[in-house]
């Protein structure tokens, strides 16, 4: 048999390590090298952890939904633990995401929550969409028909989060003329390296957390397995 | 599968008619809640998009009710075992409970809208009736979709009632954005304006979007 553990591990160190250098080296890059943004100054970069946060995040939320269709089609139960991994650190990453996207507002506009911000409206009900993951997901007893309820709901809302951006965006363009162009429209050589170091370094660092909690999760599950058997051996040993 | 379809929805509408449990509650619901926003907004009429809201919200909060009542008649008695025995497909399922639902809904806007028009809404109701029944109905066809898939979603959980209305909602936010907005310009002060054509556009989208994916995820979820 071979180890499922070693499998998710393997290489888990290295990657740890890429991420924490890339990401030193983004933020060394954030304080000491680009410039401050003219309109905002200082404050703006806090865009070079919110933007890749944010984008990672929702990344970790559809590749739920794509781990999740995996799970139906295949019915293994790996698939199921990648899904709810992948979900579960985005949903922790969310409220990050949240925070400093408030901060940020209070910051530059002035108020904790804008509502004219579609991006932001939108992470908000995404958020509280994935909410119910885990209610729904321990709400069910079955092992079985929990990986495979959970896969449903994961490819649903993993199918909402596009839809629900382009709905939020719709919703409010029409009443609040958008006057500034996109984030990264027009942004200097610097600032556009920089984010996107900082971007890569998130995407390590989400890879690697995913990949830490997939062993410690699949290590667990194996030291339950393995106590259960030792049990049941001791208990027939005792009977005979 | 059309005809298995149309034998489940005539049970449910049978049970329905018989026990009367969802429609009456919706109802109620809805002119509970009519009442509500006129002593929480202390107006005693209202137009344009604060008019469309609170319709809107009306018809979300009675039609959560719906959803979660859609299959415990299945889920109570037992016939859940006997629906999956017979020989019929999963779609059929499918398409049975999101037409009972939308019938369901129908009747309640049939007595919640003109309530509304009384109670609350300070334009006439009269003139804007052609565009909000079909803003309306396009609504009812999304909120009927989304409504049979997280109805099948919470139903084998121990905690139904907590998560049909915190997995409907944001779900249903899009259809909210879409009718609110277009029924806000049928609710005009000045008479209903003409409807953006982007609403019914957006609520038929998602209305295939959805459809289409509880086509695909039906036979994951009623297969014990």
């Amino acid at each position: 048999m071979t180890d499922k553990t070693q499998v998710h591990g393997r290489g888990l160190r290295r990657l740890a390590f890429a991420a924490t250098i890339t990401l030193i080296g983004a933020f060394a890059m954030v304080f000491f090298w680009t410039p401050n943004e003219a309109d905002q100054g200082f404050i703006q970069k806090i865009f070079y952890l919110h933007v890749p946060l944010a984008i990672v995040t929702l990344g970790g939320f559809v590749a739920g939904g794509i781990f999740g269709f995996m799970q139906l089609r295949t019915g293994k139960r790996v698939w199921d633990l990648r899904s709810y991994v992948a979900i579960h650190l985005s949903l922790m990453l969310a409220v990050a995401v949240l925070i400093t996207g408030a901060i940020w507002a209070k910051a530059s506009w002035g108020h904790w929550w804008v509502w004219d911000e579609p991006v932001l409206v939108s992470f908000l009900v995404v958020f509280l969409l994935y909410a119910c993951y885990q209610p729904l997901r321990f709400a069910i007893e079955d092992p079985e028909r929990q990986a495979r309820y959970a896969a449903v709901f994961a490819v649903v809302a993993g199918a909402f989060v596009p839809i629900n951006f382009a709905a939020v965006r719709l919703a409010q363009a029409y009443t609040h003329p958008r006057t500034l162009g996109t984030t990264t429209g027009g942004m200097p050589g610097s600032m556009m390296l920089t984010f996107l170091i900082s971007m890569l370094g998130m995407t390590l660092l989400f890879m690697t957390l995913w990949k830490f909690e997939l062993t410690s999760k699949s290590a667990r599950m194996r030291l339950s397995s393995i106590r259960r058997r030792i049990a049941r051996e001791t208990t027939t040993e005792q009977a005979a | 599968m059309i005809g298995q379809a149309i034998t489940l929805l005539r049970k449910d509408l049978l049970l329905e008619f018989r026990d009367r449990e969802s429609v009456p509650a919706m109802a109620l619901l809805a002119a509970a809640t009519l009442v509500v926003f006129h002593f929480a907004l202390g107006q005693r009429s209202i137009s344009g998009e604060l008019a469309s809201g609170a319709l809107w919200v009306t018809l979300l909060f009675a039609s959560m009710l719906g959803i979660s009542r859609l299959f415990v008649a299945e889920q109570e008695d037992g016939g859940f075992d006997a629906v999956l025995l017979a020989p019929v497909e999963r779609t059929a399922i499918l398409l049975a409970k999101a037409t009972a639902l939308l019938i369901f809904l129908i009747i309640v806007e049939l007595i919640a809208v003109p309530m509304f028009g009384v109670l609350l809404l300070g334009v006439p109701l009269g003139p804007a009736i052609p565009s909000l029944i079909g803003v309306l109905l396009l609504a009812d066809i999304c909120i009927a979709i989304v409504g049979a898939l997280v109805s099948a979603l919470a139903i084998q959980t121990r905690i139904r009632e907590l998560l049909v209305p915190i997995l409907a909602l944001p779900l249903l936010l899009p259809v909210l954005i879409a009718g609110s907005r277009a029924s806000g310009q049928i609710f005009q002060p000045g008479g209903p304006a003409a409807v953006a054509g982007r609403w019914p556009l957006m609520l038929a989208l998602y209305g295939v979007v959805f459809g289409l994916l509880a086509f695909a995820l039906y036979d994951y979820l009623l297969d014990d």
